[in-house]
């Protein structure tokens, strides 16, 4: 479980380089990585990959927002970084794997599964974005002119 | 006046134009134009973004008519620079800057440069090799993973970008990042092929333009959505047929 949660630091912040994440904010990519896919650890020895992807996405959406109104930066950053463990990058290989072996039921399946875990993705995306910006504001606001300050200056 | 007034529209264009080909939502694009407008005191600016072209215009009864059109096809995705330019909107809007001073800047933001080549092949890598043992793999197929991820990137950023199109280079990436775990597998470096493939193929994943699909959809920006949604799928799509490809061949060499 330990070294999972680490691979999936490690992950995020490899593709966080791949996307010119500025190097201030890499721990908080590894972080939100980290902890999204802990949680997906957590559930899914108990439920289905859509439901365990649907939760670690939620907790992966707020603390990106959190981050971003604590350093005043775009969500996108965190966001794109972070939910990475969490795509279906396995489905996708499976559903090719099936279509080349010529099993279409269970490439059918594998594809299915995996278009469930994106809207699962999805949905965590949407709903966790209509909750009010207040919501995330009030518990940094000392530190954060701070910040900005000296990120200028850089 | 109407210098300055085109100035201001030409500097929120520039503002626009870097955030869209970095790889922001639609309405940050939007906002961060309009903010600009009205801050420079432009009140009849008015913007329409899709994903790939900026519309702009102003006039009314007082002020000049301006309007242009900006086609601009997606590059890279340089994240440092969205982050750049979205405060330098917030500080335009604290009234720190003259409008040279904006555009001095906003030069400046066009020029930061990306991560080094070397730096994004080591991160395609370690990327490629925590994603193996996410998925299952084990320290060697990890290792495995890991040589075929930085393959994968160098063939992407030497090859398949300066040359291919967009489908080609899927297809091409997916099939080298296959070929190269095979030919580590039959090696014998690496022990379960698929867990392999699969953390090396993650690199070539369209994070952004997913990520970006579903907000924009969201958003309500349903043309934009839509075509970014298409963009991920297709990348999707491609990478899948490259992986396809080079296993098809290899069923046929060993049979």
């Amino acid at each position: 479980m330990a070294g999972q949660v680490i691979a999936a630091v490690a992950g995020t912040i490899g593709f966080s380089v791949l996307y010119s994440v500025p190097r201030a904010y890499y721990p908080y990519c590894g972080i939100i990585g980290g902890a999204g896919w802990f949680l997906y650890c957590l559930l899914i020895e108990a439920h289905s990959a859509p439901e365990a992807t649907l939760f670690a996405a939620i907790l992966v959406v707020l603390l990106s927002r959190l981050f971003a109104v604590k350093e005043r930066c775009p969500v996108t950053i965190f966001l794109i970084s972070g939910i990475f463990p969490l795509v279906p990058g396995g489905g996708i290989y499976w559903t090719a794997y099936y279509i080349v072996t010529g099993e279409m039921e269970l490439a059918a399946q594998k594809g299915f599964t995996a278009v469930k875990v994106a809207v699962a993705i999805v949905l965590a995306i949407v709903f966790v974005f209509q909750l009010p910006q207040k919501l995330f504001q009030v518990k940094w606001r000392k530190t954060d002119d701070r910040n900005v300050q000296e990120r200028w200056k850089r | 006046m109407v210098e300055v007034e085109r100035e201001v529209m030409e500097v929120a264009m520039e503002a626009g134009h870097i955030l869209l080909e970095n790889g922001a939502e639609i309405f940050r694009v939007e906002e961060t134009i309009n903010r600009i407008c009205r801050h420079y005191g432009i009140e009849s600016g008015s913007a329409f973004i899709l994903s790939n072209g900026i519309f702009v215009t102003s006039g009314n009864m007082r002020e000049e008519t301006f309007a242009r059109v900006q086609h601009i096809p997606v590059s890279g995705s340089h994240l440092n620079r969205v982050a750049a330019v979205n405060q330098l909107s917030r500080e335009v809007e604290e009234g720190r800057y003259t409008i040279e001073e904006v555009r001095e800047h906003l030069r400046e933001i066009r020029q930061m440069p990306g991560k080094s080549n070397h730096m994004q092949i080591l991160g395609s890598g370690v990327g490629s090799g925590a994603f193996c043992y996410l998925y299952g793999g084990n320290l060697r197929d990890c290792t495995a993973a890991f040589l075929a991820g930085v393959v994968l990137y160098a063939f992407v950023l030497y090859i398949s970008s300066p040359y291919f199109n967009k489908m080609v280079s899927n297809i091409a990436g997916g099939a080298v990042a296959t070929a190269a775990c095979v030919v580590l597998y039959e090696l014998g470096l690496g022990q379960n092929l698929d867990q392999m493939v699969i953390g090396s193929i993650i690199p070539l994943v369209p994070g952004v333009a997913f990520t970006n699909a579903i907000r924009d959809i969201a958003d309500e920006n349903y043309i934009s959505g839509t075509v970014r949604m298409i963009d991920a799928l297709l990348v999707f799509f491609c990478i899948a047929m490259g992986v396809g490809l080079v296993y098809t061949v290899r069923q046929r060499l060993i049979v």
